[in-house]
């Protein structure tokens, strides 16, 4: 299994294709809905957050502010993706990202989005919250809270060894594409 | 605390932390029909170990723990208002001692006030029986599964579905293959034939009260349960849509009658996260045992 240690080279990340297993080490930043619009519509990150080569995440961390003012992460699965269709393929080419993490797969726009850019698209277990948040061994910061809430805000977590699956590579597949066709040619048969 | 205040957030902690022993059976099942090294086989391996921890830690299965409803079969007499009162009262407990997230938002407004109370949150179903028990059933349904639910309207003309029980499969099967992965899969359907748009919904939803491996009384639609279990099973979906062969762990349907005019089937859809449980109470409204 590859392991992906953030920030991520275009060699590395064109080396992937679909249906890899991959964990990842490093650092992520969570953006959805509220991030995604904001930056489609010409937001300004802040300096702290360095997507180039880095990997975005959609997910609405459950977070609990502990006595000393850090946070604690206790549930960090990942939400349904192709929310983001309209804006992902240019969040990608405008910030460089190398990554994106979610559910159930996007469409065309973002495949070719990451076949242009050097990006994949990585899915993670849905539901799976509990074993995601044992993967983040550190909140490390958190950005634009007051203006999206919490589950909306850009959180940097420091993950080690967080498990995906590659299923839109570089190359123009999508397993989603692949299965659902698959499936279709399967069920034609049994009508 | 009243004693059936203390009850319901126990049912609640137990819903949201803990899969019942029926689904967590199936979902070793499953695991053991994967191939071996396949993303499938990797994917329930997380999901299991994802299982055992939230048990262990007394934490959601999943963050999204999803719409509150409560089913209640009680003896005649019992008063309704205080106990339903009494949920509401359980269900914002829950929400601050984290079993729920803060996950009921405000439809007009937009606001989340984090009580995960407001209207149609939680929902109480009640239903007198002439036994003395009260059994209190609990379904935490998520959104990710709920929005890959659908009705269909027969005759279906793009799927050729007529209106007799080979239309009925026709749609059933496009649902899964519509859902994909989306839903969370090794996914659960509860499906009702005819009733309106309403009931439809409603009865295939009280389908996820029975048991994974029970058998439905009813010849036929026994028969199509297994056959949509199986058939569906075949179409190489997998879990989360990786490709594979679990696709569903179980098909639950069952029917109600319809007006002439109209054919409805009603297919909801719940994730591997499958999370339904139910207690019967004492006289005192303590926790007399377990219905899963
Ligand atoms: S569909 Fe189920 S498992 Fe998936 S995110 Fe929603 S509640 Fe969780």
């Amino acid at each position: 299994m590859a392991t992906l240690t953030t920030p991520i080279s275009e060699a590395t990340i064109r080396a992937l294709k679909v249906g890899d297993e991959v964990h990842i080490t490093g650092t992520l930043y969570t953006g959805r809905d509220a991030v995604h619009k904001y930056l489609h519509e010409g937001g300004q990150l802040p300096p702290e957050v360095k997507l180039d080569g880095g990997i975005l995440y959609h997910c609405g961390p459950v977070m609990l502010k502990q006595d000393d003012g850090t946070w604690k992460c206790t549930a960090a699965g990942p939400t349904t993706s192709i929310r983001e269709e309209p804006y992902q393929a240019q969040v990608i080419g405008d910030f460089g990202l190398r990554g994106v993490i979610g559910k159930g797969g996007m469409g065309e726009k973002t495949l070719a989005g990451c076949k242009e850019h050097g990006c994949v698209y990585l899915h993670a277990i849905g539901g799976a919250a509990q074993v995601l948040a044992e993967c983040v061994t550190r909140v490390k910061g958190v950005y634009l809270l007051e203006e999206f809430g919490s589950p909306e805000a850009i959180w940097e977590l420091e993950v080690v060894n967080f498990p995906a699956v590659v299923t839109m590579d570089s190359h123009g597949n999508s397993l989603h594409r692949e299965v659902l066709a698959a499936s279709q040619a399967e069920l034609a048969k049994r009508l | 605390m009243s004693a059936l205040l203390e009850s319901l957030i126990e049912l609640i902690r137990r819903t949201s932390a803990e899969l019942p022993d029926d689904v967590n059976a199936a979902l070793v099942r499953s695991l053991e029909q994967e191939k071996k090294g396949t993303i499938a086989e990797s994917a329930l391996k997380i999901i299991e170990r994802n299982i055992e921890l939230a048990k262990r830690k007394s934490q959601p299965l999943c963050q999204d723990t999803g719409s509150v409803i409560f089913y209640v079969e009680c003896p005649l007499g019992l008063d309704q208002i205080t106990f339903e009162e009494t949920a509401r009262e359980a269900v914002k407990q829950a929400t601050k001692r984290g079993y729920l997230r803060q996950n009921s938002v405000d439809s007009v407004t937009g606001k989340n006030d984090g009580t995960n109370t407001g209207p149609g949150a939680p929902v109480v179903h009640f239903h007198q029986h002439r036994s003395a028990e009260t059994h209190v059933r609990l379904i935490l349904k998520g959104g990710g599964c709920e929005n890959v639910g659908a009705q269909y309207s027969l005759p279906a003309e793009k799927l050729h579905a007529n209106r007799d029980l080979d239309g009925c499969r026709k749609v059933i099967l496009d649902a899964v293959l519509q859902a994909q992965g989306k839903g969370c899969g090794p996914g659960i359907l509860g499906v009702c034939i005819g009733g309106d748009r309403a009931t439809g919904y409603e009865f295939s939803k009280q389908q996820f009260l029975r048991k994974l491996g029970d058998r439905n009384p009813d010849a036929t639609l026994d028969a199509l349960e297994q056959d949509i279990l199986k058939t569906a099973n075949e179409l190489g979906i997998g879990p989360m849509g990786f490709g594979g062969k679990t696709t569903l762990l179980g098909v639950k349907i069952c029917a109600a009658n319809r007006v002439p005019a109209s054919f409805f089937v009603s297919v909801s859809y719940m994730c591997w996260a499958y999370r339904r449980q139910g207690l019967t109470l004492n006289s005192d409204s303590s926790i007399a045992g377990w219905l899963y």
